[in-house]
């Protein structure tokens, strides 16, 4: 099938099988393997992505679903060589050890500032209740979050 | 400048997308593998046809075990000095043991050519509780090895057993606790998975692989193919969380290679969640009955410990040759006893080989939660108050360094301290008093204790070797002319943050700042030989190296120095990064200066070459010993058996900090890997071997909700054993946290007489238990 995804603000044409994931779409077709794939069952949450806005599991969406929408991918949250507050909050905060799940992790902090620019802790623990890491024991990602949020206001 | 808290240099790269992960490597033509696995636990292979799934046009290759056998490639080692089926020939043994694999232009249609190989099975009986393993008639196992006629492993046994019994036959208290630490997988975020790359013309194989020891990969790749280890280069990129489970060579990066030598193309394998869960390395599977002997004041005399250890379907626990039990008989912990005993019994079964794994120190973690536990349950005997308890039988600083029953030279302490610092954090007595108000109005409330001491930085050469490779590091260091500094060390970070805590090291000793200096790791090719990362040794191993070289560097530095000031290296001292004359600072020249020196004209003393550069290997002198003092509250739901982490102290001494942010994070982690092993993760079998965790719908880690904000405390004993006092700290709070929130569930639950549940404690465990009919929890077998 063709399908055309706009990623990251850039349109992509590409003839797919409609079996492709999204995450596979997006490492190897466009080479953006910021998207990391962990474990087939939208436990882990560290190929979260936006489409149009919205925090989704990229291994449990297809491609073809993705035709005419809008993703935006870890690759994205930089603009014009400026990094996304997020992004620096987890370089204040050490937010991340492997990096595995931090550009899951990254996607779901901007998708939760942009709705609730002043988020508690406890609205940042759920947030990110949906995606696994396995290296911080969540303490420093949400500081990392608390601290992007009083950075940008 | 150096040490202290600075922000990592591994951020910039992970927090664009820009990391590279084995998964994202790629290179021109290359091909994708998948791996065939048994559904069965036990049976015998009749047949394997693959001619349909050659046929598949996107095929470029199908390899069999008859495939590898032709090569001599059939059977690997293990790291145990056992052999494993790269791809089974006579019999699977486990369930989702490696039976084929194809290799073919895009992973989809690798996996599609999975579902045309005809495998025809002949189903034995399994062995799957390791408690009947040794029964008469148990099902054999391993009838590949000679002679082998049952399922047994190995008997070991450390300490005084005459002694120990003496004392307890005397005894004027006694008690006795059946325990399990349930098998557990680290379940990185990342899988396992190669990239195997082999060039006819030059006969070089490269090979990207995640793992934690990328030198013993290439000696063993070198040994089990044959191929020169010259012409081998092992690349470990970033990785994904490894936790000990990426120390081992699996199956897969051996079809991996052999797919690249057979179609003279690269050659990627990924395995999937379930793949990973199913057959790689799992952790603990330790059945263990604790005993100990202690005066009615509370005084603890002696421990006695027996242990069947399920190893799975082949050996292949990762520790050093010595201890086929790892250092298991560290359990004595951090009491002084008189007389200690354990005798280890291992076994196979069918389930998945492994053992040692996931941030447990060679078996220090089940060590720690055997005498915690026990001393818990030694407290409700007696009516002690667990703290008091165990501040009656603490090791007193006087004592260091302390010889342990079983034969460990500890290092250094102040345990009595730790344990004072944070009862004092968790407002010990306020919480006692708050659940005596809740048991009175019926509500469970439960606090738990746990006191650990690690044993990590494998090891002297003299005692500990994996597979016959003393487990020593090198480092190199070179000083470029304008004194930036590139140090190559042998192990690989996992998410640790080598790259700036060890620049941070160099930079201490050399007076430079870390940003000037490199650190290069993970690729064979450009780092010196060493063991790897994991056993919690990279900083009192490698990190220890990396001292030394700079130290050498800066020796180096102080002849040139002496040239350049034409005075005598004696008259020179070192003081704020730069070698001076003794009472003249102004005269001192930095490093960057002394470098430029050492690459120009300037006439050299004798004995010196020129330039700074350095190697060195470090070879341990003993063990480092962290520490700690943990305290877990929980609140227990009576009407679901929900237990909630309330609060989480956890008092952690790893001698000399280098960079405590990272420290810091590191117990973050492991304290997050104690609730979920604590509360939620089991990898449990049915009765005919099948997977009942295999994959994470059903093996439950631990998220932002079930965990809380950690509290965190420090004492500083640094190590006499290291060169800048540093101890190691990955796998502390792994090893040391689950006891705690065990305790803590088991306390809550006092009211109801328990005096002990096995892990994990999920709602429905904790319901069973309640009501006085807990469940066994590694298997749903009724």
């Amino acid at each position: 099938m063709r399908i055309t995804v706009t990623v990251n603000g850039q349109p992509h044409t590409r003839d797919v099988e409609p079996r492709l994931l999204l995450v596979h779409f997006l490492r190897d077709e466009l080479g953006l393997t910021g998207t990391h794939w962990g474990c087939d069952t939208s436990n882990c949450g560290v190929c979260t992505v936006h489409l149009d806005g919205v925090p989704v599991k990229s291994c449990t969406v297809l491609a073809v679903m993705a035709d005419g929408h809008e993703v935006t991918t870890v690759e994205g949250l930089e603009r014009d060589g400026e990094l996304d507050v997020v992004q620096r909050g987890f370089v204040e905060c050490h937010g991340l050890q492997c990096g595995f799940c931090t550009p899951g992790m990254l996607l779901t902090a901007r998708w939760l500032l942009d709705r609730r620019p002043d988020p508690d802790e406890a609205e940042i623990r759920e947030a990110i209740s949906g995606q696994l890491c396995r290296c911080t024991g969540y303490e420093n990602i949400v500081r990392s979050i608390r601290w992007a949020a009083e950075a940008q206001s | 400048m150096s040490f202290g808290r600075m922000h990592r240099k591994e951020d910039a790269r992970f927090i664009r997308g820009r990391g590279t992960y084995v998964d994202d490597v790629r290179l021109p033509g290359m091909l994708h593998g998948a791996v065939l696995r048994s559904p069965h636990a036990h049976a015998r292979i009749v047949s394997v046809d693959v001619s349909a799934a050659e046929a598949h046009p996107k095929v470029r290759a199908v390899i069999t075990g008859q495939t590898l056998a032709g090569l001599n490639l059939a059977w690997m080692p293990t790291l145990s000095n056992d052999v494993q089926a790269v791809l089974a020939t006579d019999k699977v043994r486990f369930q989702g043991q490696e039976v084929a694999f194809v290799v073919a232009e895009d992973r989809y249609a690798a996996r599609d050519a999975l579902e045309l190989i005809e495998v025809e099975y002949e189903p034995l009986d399994a062995v799957v509780d390791a408690r009947t393993a040794l029964a008469p008639g148990a099902p054999l196992i391993r009838d590949d090895l000679e002679g082998k006629a049952d399922n047994h492993i190995f008997d070991w046994e450390a300490g005084d057993r005459d002694r120990t019994a003496a004392i307890f036959e005397e005894a004027e208290v006694t008690v006795a606790q059946d325990m399990l630490y349930p098998r557990v997988h680290p379940a990185p975020l990342e899988t396992c998975g190669a990239v195997a790359d082999f060039d006819k013309v030059t006969g070089k194989l490269t090979v990207w692989c995640p793992t934690q020891a990328p030198h013993a990969h290439r000696t063993l790749y070198a040994m089990v193919a044959g191929l020169p280890e010259h012409k081998i280069r092992v690349i470990s990129p970033d990785i994904g969380g490894g936790f000990g489970g990426k120390v081992g060579i699996y199956p897969g990066y051996v079809c991996a290679i052999v797919g690249s030598i057979v179609t003279g193309r690269p050659v990627k394998w990924m395995e999937d969640r379930s793949e990973n869960l199913m057959s790689t390395a799992f952790a603990r599977d330790y059945h263990m009955r604790g005993e100990v002997a202690a005066t009615r004041d509370g005084r603890v005399r002696a421990i006695r410990v027996k242990v069947l250890a399920d190893h799975g379907a082949f050996n292949g626990t990762a520790q050093p040759t010595k201890f086929p039990a790892g250092f298991f008989h560290v359990f004595t912990g951090s009491y002084d006893l008189e007389s200690a005993h354990c005798e280890v019994s291992g076994v196979y079964t069918n389930k998945a080989p492994g053992g040692v794994a996931y941030a447990c120190s060679f078996r220090v973690t089940e060590a720690v939660y055997l005498v915690e536990r026990m001393m818990d349950v030694l407290a409700a005997e007696l009516g002690v108050d667990p703290a008091e308890l165990r501040m009656r039988n603490l090791l007193r600083p006087d004592q260091f360094p302390y010889t342990s029953p079983t034969g460990w030279e500890y290092d250094s302490g102040d345990y009595p301290k730790a344990l004072r610092l944070a009862m004092d954090m968790a407002g010990y007595d306020k919480l006692r008093a708050e659940q005596a108000g809740k048991r009175a109005r019926g509500e469970l409330m439960g606090i738990g204790v746990s006191f650990f001491t690690e044993a990590v930085g494998a090891g002297p050469r003299k005692h500990m070797d994996i597979l016959g490779l003393g487990m020593a590091d090198g480092a190199e260091l070179r000083v470029h002319p304008t004194g930036k500094a590139v140090l190559r060390v042998s192990c690989q970070s996992q998410g640790q943050g080598h790259e700036t805590t060890f620049a941070q090291i160099v930079g201490h000793e050399l007076g430079i700042p870390a940003d000037d200096v490199e650190v290069v790791h993970g690729d064979t090719d450009q780092t010196p030989f060493g063991l790897g990362t994991y056993g919690s040794r990279s900083t009192p191993v490698s990190g220890a190296a990396a001292a030394i070289v700079a130290r050498k560097v800066r020796d180096r530095a102080k002849l040139v120095a002496a040239a350049m000031l034409e005075a005598s290296p004696d008259d020179l001292e070192w003081g704020d990064g730069r070698w001076s004359v003794v009472g003249d600072p102004s005269s001192g020249r930095s490093l960057a200066e002394i470098a430029l020196a050492a690459h120009s004209n300037l006439e050299l003393p004798e004995g010196v070459e020129g330039h700074l550069d350095a190697v060195t290997v470090y070879n341990p002198p003993n063990l480092t010993y962290p520490f700690g003092a943990y305290i877990c509250a929980v609140d227990v739901d009576p009407g679901t058996g929900q237990v909630k982490v309330r609060r989480f102290v956890a008092v952690d001494d790893c001698g000399v900090r280098i960079n405590p942010t990272i420290v810091e994070g590191q117990i973050h982690g492991g304290l997050a890997d104690g609730i979920g092993m604590a509360l939620m993760q089991v990898m449990a079998f049915d009765e005919d071997g099948n997977h009942l965790g295999a994959s994470f719908m059903d093996y439950l880690l631990p998220t932002s909700m079930e965990c809380p904000s950690w509290e965190l405390g420090e004492t500083v004993s640094p190590s006499p054993f290291h060169p800048i006092g540093a101890k190691g700290v990955g796998e502390s709070a792994t090893v040391g946290s689950p006891a705690a929130v065990v305790n803590a569930v088991v306390d809550a639950l006092a009211p109801y007489g328990v005096r002990h549940a096995d892990m994990p404690l999920t709602p429905a465990n904790v319901w069973r238990t309640v009501n006085g009919d807990p469940f066994r929890t590694d298997l749903a077998i009724p």
